[in-house]
This record gives C-alpha cells, sequence and structure tokens, in this order.
C-alpha cells in the first residue's frame, strides 16, 4: 500500500543576513491513509516549517511531496487549490488563527462556502450544526465571538473548520500546547475520535513527547531541521536510541516522587542556527559521546532494527 | 528554621468591572516556611497568579482588590502596608518572576543594567565598582558569562533570557522567590537546565520559593510541598510526598493526573476531566467543583466543604475525606 503523503528530500532553505538558513534539510516521510505520524523536537528544529512546506503555505527549497501519488510540490496555484480542500491545518493559538470579527457559525462555514462545498443557505447552516456537534460545541455558541469562548472552546472550533472540507491530512502545529491540561486530554480524545470516525491521516506537530505518545503512530525526532531518528511509537519510547531523544525522554518531569531521586544528567547548551551548517551531526556540540567521527561527514539515517531509522554513528552505544 | 515565612490566612481577591464582580481568590490560607519550596498547581484562572500579585501587593489598581484576610510576610502584615513601605519590600524580602520573559525585560537596557538597576535601588551604598562586582557575581550565579553583561535581551535565547530574570530577582537576595510559571515558555530541555539551577540556587541561598505552574512533573521534581488550586480556593494541600504517593485525593487531583500524558503509561485514551470551571463572576454555593465532580453526593452542591486552616498535614477540602468527612455527619 502507498503512503497517503510522502515527502523525498524536502528542503526548505531561507536566505538571510548571515547565510543560508537550513530550516528543514532533506526530509523524507511517509505517511498512511488514517494514521498519525509525531513530529517531535525543541523550537527551532525546523517541525513547523516542515509542517507549512507541505501544504505549500511555504514553497519548498527543493524535494518532492507526494499526495496520493502526485508531486503536489510542482502543481500549478490553481491545481493546488483544487486539492487544498483535502490537506488542512490546525493552528496552535487558536485565539490569533480565528478572525474576532466573525462569529462561530461563520468561521465554520468560511471553507465550505470558499471550497463551494455546499449549495443553499439552509444545506450550510446544516453542515455547520453537525460540524459543531461532531466537535462538542454547543448549538449556543453559534452566535458567539472568538474572545467569548475559552481556550479549549476556542480549539474546538479551529479543529471544526479544518474538518469542514472533509479533509484527508491534517497537520496540527500543536494543538494542545496552549492548553490547560485537562482541557488537553478533552482535544487529544476528540482528535483520535475524529480519526477513527473519518479516517483522517494527522502530522502531529508537538515539542511535547508525552503527548505525541497517545495519539501517532509512528514518532519521527527532528533537530535542526533533520530527522535524526525515526520508529513507532512503542519502540521509539521502549528503546530510544540517539542521544538526543534520550536527552529528550530524560528532560520530561514526570510526575511521580521516584523521578526526583534519580534525576539524569540534563544535556548541556542550547539548539544553534542552523545558518550554514557544516557536514556532520548537528547535535554533536551538545551530545556527551561526540567524538571526531561525528564530524566531517553527514551522518544517515540507518535502519536498526525493524523499522527503527537512527541518524548516530554511536548508534548502540550507551551512555 | 522552623518559622513560616509567610503565611496567608483567609485571603480573598475580587476584581470588579463595570457589569460583574470576579471572585478571583474566594479564602486561601497557606504558608510558606523558611527556605521551603511550596508548588502551587492549578489551570488558568484558578487564582494563582492573582494570589502571587496579592502577596506582592501589584493587584490592578482600581480593578484588584483584597477584601479580606491577611498576608503577614517575614513579620509584616502587608495588606496593610503603604506603597511607600512596599517598595523596600518588593525585590528586598520578596521578589517575582513572570511566564514570559521576552515581557519582563526592557528591550533598550543591556542586561548588565538591568541587574544594576535593582541594586541601585536598594543598596544605595553601594560604590559604582562593588555594584559592577555584584552584576558580574549574579551573572555567573544563573550561568552565564558575565562578559556578556552589555549585550540586550533579544541577543539572548529565551531559556538565557529567563536566567537573567532570575538574576534580577534575585540580585537583593530576597527571602521569598514567586515564580510563575517560569519554564512554562521553554523548551523541555532548556527547562531541565533551569529547573536544575533554581533548585541549586535555592539551596545555596536558602531562598523561600512559591512555584506556581501546572505541571505536577514540575512539581514532583522540585517542590517541598505543594498546594493544589481550583476556582479561588485551596482544595487539597500537603507534602509532595503526601499528595503524590496515595491513593486518597481529591476528585479534582485525581483528575489532574489521569488527564497527564504518561510516558509511562500505554493507555491510549486519557482520562480527562469533563467540563469547566464555574463561572468566577457567580461562584456556587456549595464545592466548587461540584459541576465536573464524578464522586458528587447531594450535599456537595448545597454546602461548600471544611477545610482545616492551620497545620501543614495533608489536608481534602472535599466531603469525602478526612475531617471533612467525620465533621460533615455531625453538623
Amino acid at each position: 500500500m502507498s503512503a497517503l503523503l510522502e515527502t523525498k528530500g524536502l528542503r526548505k532553505y531561507f536566505d538571510t543576513p548571515m547565510g543560508t538558513l537550513h530550516a528543514v534539510d532533506g526530509v523524507d516521510l511517509a505517511i498512511d491513509g488514517g494514521r498519525t505520524l509525531g513530529v517531535v523536537g525543541e523550537s527551532g528544529c525546523g517541525k513547523s516549517t516542515l509542517g507549512r512546506t507541505i501544504l505549500r503555505l511555504t514553497e519548498p527549497t527543493d524535494g518532492q511531496v507526494l499526495y496520493a501519488g502526485s508531486d503536489i510540490a510542482r502543481f500549478s496555484a490553481q491545481r493546488m487549490n483544487a486539492i487544498r480542500r483535502d490537506l488542512q491545518l490546525i493552528f496552535q493559538d487558536p485565539l490569533s488563527s480565528l478572525n474576532p470579527r466573525m462569529t462561530v457559525s461563520e468561521i465554520i462555514a468560511e471553507p465550505l462556502r470558499v471550497f463551494k462545498i455546499t449549495g443553499g443557505r439552509d444545506e450550510m447552516d446544516d453542515r455547520v450544526a453537525h460540524l459543531m456537534k461532531t466537535v462538542g460545541l454547543a448549538d449556543r455558541f453559534a452566535n458567539s465571538y472568538p474572545h467569548e469562548l475559552d481556550g479549549g472552546r476556542r480549539q474546538r472550533i479551529g479543529i471544526a473548520r479544518a474538518l469542514a472540507s472533509s479533509p484527508k491530512f491534517i497537520v496540527c502545529d500543536e494543538p494542545v500546547s496552549a492548553l490547560d491540561v485537562s482541557i488537553q486530554a478533552q482535544i487529544l480524545n476528540l482528535l483520535m475520535d475524529l480519526q477513527e470516525e473519518h479516517a483522517i491521516s494527522y502530522m502531529f506537530i508537538t515539542h511535547n513527547l508525552s503527548v505525541v505518545k497517545h495519539i501517532s503512530q509512528e514518532i519521527m525526532v527532528m533537530y535542526l531541521g533533520q530527522c535524526i531518528e525515526k520508529a513507532s511509537s512503542e519502540e521509539l519510547f521502549a528503546n530510544p536510541l540517539h542521544p538526543y531523544t534520550r536527552a529528550l525522554l530524560a528532560a520530561i518531569p514526570v510526575p511521580s516522587l521516584e523521578a526526583r531521586k534519580k534525576r539524569k544528567g540534563t544535556i548541556k547548551g542550547e539548539v544553534s542556527n542552523p545558518i550554514d551548517p557544516k557536514p556532520g551531526c548537528r547535535f554533536a556540540p551538545r551530545c556527551s559521546l561526540a567524538s571526531s567521527e561525528c564530524a566531517g561527514e553527514d551522518i544517515i539515517l540507518r535502519e536498526s532494527g525493524a523499522g527503527h531509522l537512527v541518524a548516530c554513528v554511536k548508534n548502540g552505544t550507551s551512555s | 528554621m522552623n518559622v513560616n515565612l509567610l503565611e496567608i490566612e483567609d485571603l480573598r481577591v475580587i476584581y470588579k468591572t463595570d457589569e460583574d464582580t470576579i471572585y478571583a481568590v474566594n479564602g486561601v490560607d497557606m504558608s510558606v516556611k523558611n527556605g521551603e519550596t511550596m508548588g502551587l498547581v492549578g489551570e488558568t484562572g484558578a487564582g494563582k497568579t492573582t494570589t502571587a500579585l496579592a502577596i506582592m501587593k501589584l493587584l490592578p489598581e482600581r480593578t484588584g482588590f483584597i477584601k479580606s484576610g491577611r498576608i503577614t510576610l517575614d513579620g509584616i502584615d502587608i495588606t496593610r502596608a503603604t506603597e511607600h513601605e512596599m517598595e523596600a519590600i518588593r525585590g528586598n524580602t520578596v521578589s517575582m518572576i513572570f511566564q514570559d520573559p521576552m515581557t519582563s525585560l526592557n528591550p533598550t537596557i543591556t542586561v548588565g543594567r538591568q541587574i544594576a538597576e535593582v541594586l541601585q535601588l536598594h543598596e544605595k551604598s553601594k560604590s559604582s565598582s562593588e555594584m559592577a562586582r555584584s552584576v558580574d557575581e549574579m551573572m555567573e550565579l544563573v550561568g552565564i558569562p558575565s562578559h556578556r553583561k552589555n549585550e540586550y535581551p533579544h541577543q539572548f535565547s529565551g531559556g538565557m533570557k529567563q536566567r537573567i530574570v532570575i538574576a534580577i530577582a534575585l540580585a537583593c537576595k530576597p527571602k521569598l522567590l514567586i515564580a510563575d510559571e517560569p519554564t512554562t515558555a521553554l523548551d523541555v530541555t532548556i527547562q531541565d537546565q533551569v529547573l536544575e539551577m533554581m533548585n541549586d540556587l535555592k539551596e545555596r541561598l536558602g531562598t523561600s520559593m512559591i512555584l506556581i505552574t501546572h505541571d505536577l512533573g514540575v512539581v514532583a521534581q522540585t517542590c517541598d510541598t505543594v498546594a493544589i488550586m481550583y476556582a479561588g480556593e485551596i482544595i487539597e494541600r500537603g507534602r509532595v510526598e503526601e499528595v503524590f504517593d496515595t491513593q486518597i485525593r481529591h476528585p479534582y487531583t485525581s483528575g489532574l493526573f489521569g488527564s497527564i500524558p504518561n510516558i509511562k503509561v500505554t493507555a491510549r485514551r486519557l482520562n480527562p476531566i469533563d467540563g469547566l470551571m464555574p463561572d468566577p463572576a457567580s461562584p456556587p454555593d456549595g464545592c466548587g467543583f461540584y459541576e465536573r465532580c464524578p464522586k458528587k453526593m447531594e450535599m456537595c452542591g448545597k454546602k461548600p466543604p471544611l477545610f482545616p486552616t492551620e497545620g501543614n498535614g495533608h489536608a481534602i477540602r472535599c466531603w469525602l475525606h478526612g475531617d471533612c468527612a467525620r465533621r460533615g455527619d455531625g453538623s
């Protein structure tokens, strides 16, 4: 079975006064229908740019984006518009991604109008009412404005809007990061229910490894524009191979007191800028295992066990 | 040193707007001992930040009011202190750091001068060379090389900026540091670094701390005691060992633990708490958590549960637990 969405050697570079910024630097990924790929990394690792480049909200510098077999990176604007209804996006901050001057029902109806999905006024109202019900928004909010609702409900509007055009693929860019924990769980459960019902594929972008575990079948860890490890969700958590993945896992504050006693060493330093990066491992400056082998040559993703890819020359060496 | 540095008794804070009165903090009792770190946990709108602002006496003028209650900090009743007195207390006895380091630094002044500013205000007797030495010291203390003191905030990363904010807050060696979500805006690996540094500083300087957070994981790693707030009340408090290593919890606390995606557990679905917090403009008569509680009983909707005002043991504000359950039967 071929993947619903695939990228091959996808690159997005930005020219800056300091040099070329390699935001996304040769990413290969594949997402099957009805599945979720989690994309994890810290600020500045290129995860959001990856999502936006796949949807062609920014133009890729190089590489392919295959949707249902055809390379949409080369589509004309017109052809792209024709398939946009299949590819949607949910944003991190629900308030800044909703038009403050439109009511909840207007916001949800907008994709229906833009893509000319429904004919008459009544049909549209029915559709909007149905979408609101699907995402768990009470009817009484139909004429409210976004600022009148709380964060969780706002995010539900964003989800309803993304669902309006019956998409096959949704990029969820940190959809729960701005929400309280109890509300986070409600939204995550909603997204999982919707996936089961409508067989939507998600690319779930987050900095929070524990969130992505529940929702993804497969997880990809990014560092400075590159994928450094990719594996099934269970495999990645049970057997993280890249030192960066291990550090990310170790850094999550676990809500239990046992974890407090055995504190693992934290990684030093911070993510640098991916401006004109030198060949070699980009994590090496922060890595406790780094040695001369890590510089000089780009480290490629290698298979280590079934379906588990890792880009580390020290692969398998324990820290 | 078992003296209470901070004692809050029956604190009530309201915000007055044109249409409504918002009951933000509804009778909070809590205490922080010398050298201790207390985690103040709760969701958006629970009243955590309002409580902190009341301690700092920085509630918005004209809209925010301390309606009743007493806040005793290092022997002084803050609620009666004049603005002039507060100016000496802030920075010296208590300082506060905010969630977003980007907005709490002045973008047009070098970080070194921003640290010096606090010293100039509070330790006027210091000579300029002493002052410069203190600035260097503070920067090294938070792990930033002191030669970067002539740089501006935008030249630092988010984690570094938060370190500078912490340096400013600690410059006058306050007895109490209130940290309002200090690591929420940071990446996990940076959060880890900053928390470790704060733990280390706390031990070296003996500062007491109130750590406001929504992350129970952060509490588990850094705090000695914890207070859980909901709808303007503390609904559970105790030492972290008591609250984390037990199954006897307030239903809301259980809900919070159930909502956290746990990397150790493989459950696919999470168990969120249904519904939302009550509207603070019209607080309910009974228990604030009644509407969302999976274990609610008839009486919960009518009568607010009791809560011990004294002592530091594990206490739960719920009709199902401890003293409350016993006293509830009698009355």
